[in-house]
Order: C-alpha cells, then sequence, then structure tokens
C-alpha cells in the first residue's frame, strides 16, 4: 500500500522538461510498505514513468491501455532498457489516465509502441543520468566517469558502486537533465529479447482482476434491457416479474433501455429476461437479404460523390487494354466479441464519479461520461483493467455511458454487465459492405487499371492508398456509405480486414488469368510502383516486397510438400508494417479443403518484443483466418439471428494450422503489430482454395462454399 | 432459496442461494472466486471450466444444487502459488495475450492431462474445445505438450 507523504517539501518537487510530452513530473515521496515485518522504503517517482523504492526496488508505469496486444510489457521494456535495470528486479504497474502526466492513453491503430518508441525510451535514459548525477555528486567526481550496469551506478576509476535504491533520494533533488541521449541499437538488452507477458502469473492462478471481477462495498450489479432490433424504440414495459426474481432490487428506465438492479450478475440477468417490454419498430427494419441486394445494384454503377482517388484514366485504359476483368466481393457484419463481455464500474456522485474497468479510450470517455452525467472533467476518474480483448469494441464507451447513468439514477454504485446476448446483439459490428473491381493489363501482361467501387454500412470506405494504388498508372476509388441504425465500429484491422481479401483475392484472379506466377505478378507491380509510381505511394515497395520474398521462400513456393497440398499467398501493407503470408491447404481425399500451414513473413521495423510480437502476430493470423472461415452476423428486421456461440461460430484449436513466422531484420522504428498480421491470412487461404480447386471464393464466410473439410 | 454445502478447494461452504443458479454465479458472485470467468452462459466457450472431482465441467450450465456434497476445484485451487505443471508451462510459453480465458483452458487442460498424460494433437484437439479470441491455440498446445513432458 502507498501513501502519499503529507509533507513534501518544496526542494522535493522538480521541474521535469516536456519529453514525455505530459510537460512536468516531479519526485514527491511515497512511501512503500510491503507489510510490517519488512522496513517500509521510501518510492520516489522520477517521472511519470519510473518509481525507485530506496529499498531499490523499480517500477515502470505502463499508461496505455492492454487489451492482450502485449502493452503493458512491451512499453515499459522501453524504459527498462534507457534506465539499464535487470528485467527481473522491475515492477510494473498500471496507470489509470492521467493526462497531465502522459499523452495517448488509447489502445488503437496500432500505435502504442510506434508512438512511445522516443518518449519512452527518453524518460527511461533521463531518470537514469538523474541516478548518475547522484552518484557523481555524492563521490565528487564527473558524472561522465560513472557508468551504470543493472540498476547499479559504477564509477570507473576507483569501482565504486551505489544501487539505484540508494541514490534515488539525492537523484530526486537534483535538476532533471535534458536532451540526454537514448543507447544506440546495437547496445539493447532487453529490446529484442523474448519476455513473457508481466500478468502472466497472475493471470495462470485466477488472480488477476478484470474489470468484470470488480465487487465495491454497496455496489449493486446491473442488467440492462435493451432494443431487440435495431431501430425499435422502448414504448412500453411490464416488470412484475422481474420484481419477483430473488436478488433483484430495483427497476429502472434508462432511456429506451431497462436497468435491473441487485445483489449478483445472474440474477439481475435473470430479472431482465423477465421483463416483458414493447418495442416500436422505426421506419429502417432492414435484413442482411435486403443490404446484399441494394449493394449489389450500388456497386454495379459508381457509387455517389467524388472518388476518394482518381489517377490517370481508368475508362481510357479499358479501351486500349488487351484483358480487362472484373469481380464482386462480399463481407458480412462480424461482432467483436471479446471474451470478457462489456461491463464497467460507475459511481457518480454529486462531488465526483470512479469509472472503473475495461476501456480503450479513456480519455474520450471521461469526456463523454463527464458530460453525461453533469460533473466537471477534473471530478472524474478513469482507471483501466486488463481487458479480455478489445479489438476495437472498447474504443466505444457505450457500456461506460449506460454504467454511469444506471449508477447516477440510481444513486449507488454499479457494475454493469453485459450478457452474451446483449454482447453479440449489441452491435458496433465490422461494417457489411460489398466491393466491386475492375483491372486493366496491356499485351505485354503489365497492370495498366484497378478500380475498386465500393459500398457499406458506416465505416466502410476504401482505402484511397491501398496496394496496387501508386503502381497502376489508371486507378479510381470510390466508396459510398449506405446508412442504417445498425452500429457498427473499428473491428480489428478496420477496412483493411476486409480490403486485403479483396484486394489480394482479386489481384490473384488476374494473376492466374494472364498465366503469371502470383507472386511474381506482385513483385513486377511493386517493381512498376517503385520504376514509374503513380500518384502518392503510400509504401515502401523494396520492404512490401521484401516480406512477399520472405514468406515465399519460408513456405518453398512453387514445390508444394506433396501433390495434395496447395498454396496461396496474399500480402498487406496496414499500420504502417509490412505483412505476406503463404497458407498451406490440403485437398484430402473427399474432395474437402484442411488448412493445413501459413508461413508469414513481417516487417515491422524493430521487434521490441518477441515472445509478445509472435503471440499477437499469430494469433492476428488465427484471428484472420477464423473470421474469413466462420461466422456472420446477420439481421433479419434489424434484428441479429446470432446471440451467442451456438449459432456464431468461433475459431477453435482443432482448426488452426500450424503458423510459422518470421520478422525481418531491421534498425527502423517499430511500427504497428496488433492488427497487421490479421488481414493477409483470409486472402491467402482463399487463394490456396482457388489453387486447390478452381473455386474463387469472394463471398465470407468460406465455409458456406462448401469447399472446406 | 436454499442452503446448500459445497466443497471449493478443500474448503466447506455453505451458501443460501437460489438452487438454480449456476456454480458460476455462485463462485464468482457469492463465494467471491472470481478467477472462474463468465463468457457465454451456455456452455459454448468454456472460460468458466472448473473441476468436479477430476472432470473439466462448464459452470455457467450447472446448476449448483447438482454440484452439492462434490468436490470442486477452480483454477485458484490448482496451486497455492502457480507451481502446478500446468500453470508453470503456460509461463515457460508464455501463453497469454488478453488472458482471460485462460484459466478456462488450463482447467481443461490440467482434466485432460489426468486422463491422458501423454495426449497426441488430434486428443489434444478434442478436448480442447475452449473459445480463445486472441488465438492462443498453438501456444496451448505447446504448453501443454510441455506439461506433459515435464510430469
Amino acid at each position: 500500500m502507498n501513501t502519499q507523504q503529507h509533507t513534501v517539501s518544496r526542494r522535493d518537487f522538480i521541474r521535469i522538461s516536456a519529453f514525455a510530452g505530459g510537460g512536468l513530473v516531479l519526485g514527491f515521496k511515497l512511501f512503500s510498505s510491503c507489510g510490517p515485518q519488512q522496513e517500509a522504503g521510501v518510492i520516489y517517482e522520477l517521472n511519470a514513468f519510473v518509481k525507485i523504492d530506496t529499498n531499490g526496488e523499480v517500477t515502470l508505469m505502463n499508461p496505455n491501455p492492454e487489451i492482450g496486444q502485449g502493452v503493458k510489457t512491451a512499453l515499459p521494456m522501453l524504459v527498462a532498457e534507457e534506465l539499464d535495470v535487470d528485467w527481473q528486479d522491475v515492477k510494473v504497474e498500471q496507470a489509470g489516465l492521467d493526462t497531465g502526466k502522459y499523452r495517448r492513453q488509447i489502445a488503437g491503430g496500432s500505435g502504442s509502441v510506434r508512438d512511445s518508441w522516443e518518449s519512452f525510451r527518453k524518460a527511461g535514459a533521463t531518470a537514469r543520468q538523474m541516478l548518475i548525477n547522484a552518484a557523481a555528486a555524492t563521490w565528487d567526481v564527473a558524472p561522465g566517469d560513472c557508468t551504470t550496469e543493472k540498476g547499479q551506478v559504477i564509477h570507473h576509476d576507483s569501482g565504486r558502486k551505489l544501487g539505484y535504491g540508494e541514490l534515488v533520494e539525492r537523484a530526486a533533488t537534483l535538476e532533471v537533465p535534458e536532451d540526454v541521449p537514448v543507447k544506440p541499437i546495437a547496445s539493447f538488452a532487453i529490446i529484442g529479447q523474448w519476455i513473457p507477458n508481466v500478468d502472466n502469473s497472475a493471470i495462470v492462478t485466477g488472480q488477476y482482476k478484470y474489470g468484470i471481477d470488480t465487487k465495491r462495498e454497496g455496489m449493486r450489479y446491473a442488467a440492462l434491457v435493451r432494443p431487440p432490433a435495431f431501430g425499435q424504440t422502448l414504448k412500453a414495459y411490464d416488470d412484475t416479474e422481474t420484481l419477483q426474481q430473488q436478488g433483484v432490487e430495483r427497476v429502472l428506465r434508462i432511456d429506451n433501455k431497462i436497468a435491473v438492479l441487485g445483489r449478483s450478475t445472474w440474477e439481475v440477468m435473470q430479472g431482465a429476461k423477465k421483463i416483458k417490454a414493447e418495442w416500436e419498430d422505426g421506419e429502417q427494419m432492414e435484413s442482411t437479404a435486403d443490404y446484399q441486394r441494394k449493394f449489389r445494384e450500388i456497386v454495379a454503377r459508381r457509387p455517389a460523390g467524388d472518388p476518394q482517388r482518381k489517377d490517370g484514366d481508368v475508362q481510357q485504359a479499358y479501351n486500349n487494354a488487351a484483358k480487362v476483368f472484373e469481380a464482386v466481393y462480399e463481407a458480412p457484419f462480424l461482432a467483436h466479441n471479446t471474451m470478457e463481455p462489456m461491463n464497467f464500474y460507475a459511481d457518480v456522485r454529486a462531488d465526483g464519479v470512479e469509472l472503473y474497468g475495461p476501456i480503450q479510450t479513456p480519455e474520450r470517455t471521461r469526456a463523454t461520461v463527464a458530460k453525461l452525467v453533469d460533473v466537471p472533467e477534473e471530478k472524474v476518474t478513469v482507471m483501466m483493467t486488463r481487458m479480455g480483448g478489445g479489438f476495437g469494441r472498447r474504443l466505444m464507451s457505450d457500456f461506460v455511458e449506460e454504467a454511469a447513468l444506471v449508477s447516477k439514477t440510481a444513486g449507488v454504485p454499479v457494475n454493469l454487465i453485459w450478457s452474451r446476448e446483449d454482447d453479440m446483439g449489441g452491435g458496433y459490428y465490422r461494417p457489411m459492405c460489398t466491393y466491386r473491381y475492375k483491372a486493366a493489363v496491356d499485351a505485354d501482361g503489365r497492370l495498366i487499371a484497378w478500380q475498386h467501387q465500393s459500398v457499406g454500412t458506416t465505416g466502410n470506405p476504401a482505402r484511397a492508398g491501398s496496394f496496387p494504388a501508386g503502381a497502376v498508372p489508371n486507378l479510381q476509388v470510390d466508396a459510398q456509405e449506405y446508412k442504417t441504425p445498425v452500429t457498427t465500429a473499428p473491428w480489428r484491422g478496420p477496412i483493411h480486414n476486409f480490403i486485403a481479401f479483396s484486394e489480394q483475392s482479386f489481384f490473384d484472379e488476374v494473376a492466374h488469368a494472364i498465366g503469371k506466377d502470383p507472386v511474381t505478378f506482385r513483385l513486377e507491380v511493386l517493381e512498376q510502383a517503385k520504376q514509374q509510381p503513380a500518384g502518392e505511394l503510400e509504401y515502401d515497395p523494396d520492404r512490401f516486397a521484401g516480406v512477399i520474398k520472405k514468406a515465399a521462400a519460408m513456405a518453398g513456393w512453387g514445390t508444394p510438400k506433396g501433390p495434395n497440398i496447395f498454396q496461396g499467398v496474399a500480402a498487406q501493407y496496414s499500420f504502417n508494417s509490412y505483412v505476406a503470408q503463404v497458407a498451406e491447404v490440403e485437398k484430402r481425399d473427399d474432395g474437402k479443403l484442411k488448412i493445413k500451414r501459413i508461413y508469414c513473413a513481417v516487417d515491422c521495423g524493430i521487434v521490441v518484443n518477441k515472445s509478445g510480437a509472435e503471440n499477437v502476430v499469430e494469433g492476428g493470423i488465427i484471428d484472420g483466418i477464423g473470421h474469413a472461415m466462420y461466422p456472420e452476423l446477420t439481421l433479419t428486421r434489424g434484428k441479429p439471428d446470432q446471440l451467442n456461440f451456438n449459432t456464431y461460430r468461433m475459431i477453435r484449436m482443432a482448426e488452426v494450422p500450424e503458423i510459422e513466422i518470421q520478422f525481418i531484420e531491421s534498425d527502423i522504428d517499430p511500427t504497428g503489430l496488433g492488427e497487421p498480421g490479421l488481414p493477409p491470412a483470409g486472402p491467402a487461404v482463399a487463394n490456396a482454395a482457388y489453387a486447390a480447386t478452381g473455386v474463387r471464393l469472394r463471398t465470407q464466410p468460406f465455409v458456406k462454399s462448401g469447399l472446406f473439410a | 432459496m436454499a442452503t446448500i454445502q459445497l466443497t471449493v478447494n478443500r474448503k466447506a461452504y455453505e451458501v443460501d442461494v437460489d438452487p438454480q443458479m449456476p456454480l458460476l454465479w455462485v463462485l464468482r458472485d457469492v463465494i467471491g472466486l472470481t478467477g472462474t470467468k463468465f463468457g457465454c452462459g451456455i456452455a459454448q466457450c468454456g472460460a468458466c471450466t472448473v473441476h468436479i472431482d477430476d472432470a473439466a465441467v462448464r459452470s455457467c450450465a450447472i446448476p449448483v444444487e447438482s454440484a452439492a456434497n462434490q468436490s470442486i476445484t477452480t483454477i485458484e485451487g490448482l496451486s497455492a502459488d502457480g507451481s502446478h505443471p500446468v500453470q508453470r508451462a503456460w509461463e515457460q510459453i508464455d501463453v497469454p495475450q488478453c488472458g482471460y480465458c485462460q484459466a478456462g483452458q488450463i482447467m481443461t487442460a490440467v482434466a485432460l492431462l489426468k486422463k491422458n498424460p501423454n495426449p497426441t494433437d488430434e486428443a489434444i484437439n478434442e478436448s480442447m474445445t475452449n473459445i480463445c479470441r486472441c488465438g492462443t491455440y498453438n501456444r496451448i498446445k505447446k504448453a501443454i505438450k510441455l506439461a506433459a513432458e515435464g510430469a
């Protein structure tokens, strides 16, 4: 337990330059008492990321939300590297939302490591320099004559040593040095190592408290009854049976929903099921079949509005082309299905609000909730728990807003917990969309035109710079949004998760149609981008080609490992990283396909944590295969047809292929990794399926094709 | 309401609850053992897996009354300090991403290894039907094999 010392003298406060983006951070004393028998050390905060106890214990703060992407391990590694401590001796703590100390406390856009790379290392290096300066002052020697090694400062000439714990009190009183250099890449000792997740022991023993596990004195559990179909509004309800449910204490109307409060999760969920509600349909109660039909109509002509991108003239290119190809690709809605359903603890009082739970966007959520419950933002605290998955769902704060409104209305702290049915039926889906492609090649087999016409529910605009943009002289991208009451949200690798499938599959179609090897054709087009870039080029053609060549080499491209093994390739540039994959499928005796193996090459610049990087890319591949293969979220008159895992099929162990991943050695600053592993997996499988069967998969989920075992 | 005697992690509890309340919610909300997780409520995902005697069961679909007077083990009771070979293997392979499903995965794996100390890939696939949304399946398989070797 840490308590801040009440009498902090003026000189204990130190201004720190804005190296950490937060502006001012300081060393104030905090007492650390680990138990009555152990002598309490005093904790000093050298900056927003580094706390050192006078007993020598080093605590590093992770400011970003952890959703399973591994930042709670990777970000403190950046600080530890420069602080020069043994990773084994470091403790990591999650920081709550603190915009005075930290910037960009968000889990989204695969951006945490990218964005922290400079500032976090600088924070570690600056704290280290303060400890060196403190030792130099103690010994009356020049700081330049001292060095550090695993938590100690050493004086070169005399060999004298002092531990960080012995130095921290003095270090905290010294001026904060500016522009402290960071280590050269060649001398990294922690970055690039295989470091396990810092919460592992709490996870494998069941001790880690996720948001859903929150239980406080005076708290009530809450369940909400929501409209069963998108676009419906609540007309009336009868709560007689609900109030007879044991454990249920209150029923409240919250806008268009009904809250049931009580003493246990199950009892309030039972109570919620017993609400008899009358819902009124809205004007737009559409079904999946309606969307499919309308989307096909829209992409058959050019979607409305200005093109997202226009290079050259595609129509003219078609007139001069040797061959022209066209195809339509379709994607269903997908639910995020985090294993930990949406939940949040909220305690809304007139004098302040406590929010505690799983949220990817604490800063935006604080602002939204403050406004909603009419409490000044500075009186709202947000603490992020490790999340049982995010995938983009927890970028939204709808469930936090619900918890806050229920707490405010009921006047008690609540933990609002969604059932799986609430979660799967509750919207914020990956948008449903239809993409139409058209491409042309000249007599030499050169790709001269590429056209992409897309329509989808909110959030699906095409990515105008996506491959092969930049390589093709005539290119046009048009995108149209179709407004519906169905809520959509970013879903791991937004747009990439589908555009990679459609683009990389259609590209494969063209390659096969003109008799070119799919790997060779990709490399040729990337060479076109390099030699004669057309319009803006978002990616580096050499790095892109690098991962394709690597994955092809790993797989032994062109020489499959048996007569019944077929290969497919796909690659995608996303979140500044390059990922290529080769899928191998086996055609069994009954003609059905089984996905055997994925070879994956990644160029994400410097790899910070080997274990975490491999884990999250492997997970991305499995996620990509799983969602391309099995589930779809369909609607009948606005009502989701799938509400749990008995009808919404998730990939399980028996369906998972072997996966081999290699990272390109690099000294380029790290780029995104939480999402980029996913997009190429679906198209690599679809392209392998084509190689095996001659059947082109243009609609997800693939399982509906009947090709797979 | 009924008074029900439970033995959880070798400790006796007497709970006063609706006998139909699933074991999962009695463990979590009444006894306070939150290591066992809620995922689907219909025995599909396995996040709620516990042992009754040595068998892995999905506690979200077991009315508490049918678990009365039996020996229930949860993730908290697997070892005092995370030293069970399966827990150690999970740490060594660095299995977890978000970590939420892992208690259920571990409990399923422990029950499998008790029945079949050296499972083949097929046997592992057959028993390990729990959902991991992060996709740690291949590391789970590796960890099970490591635990099997070490046992």
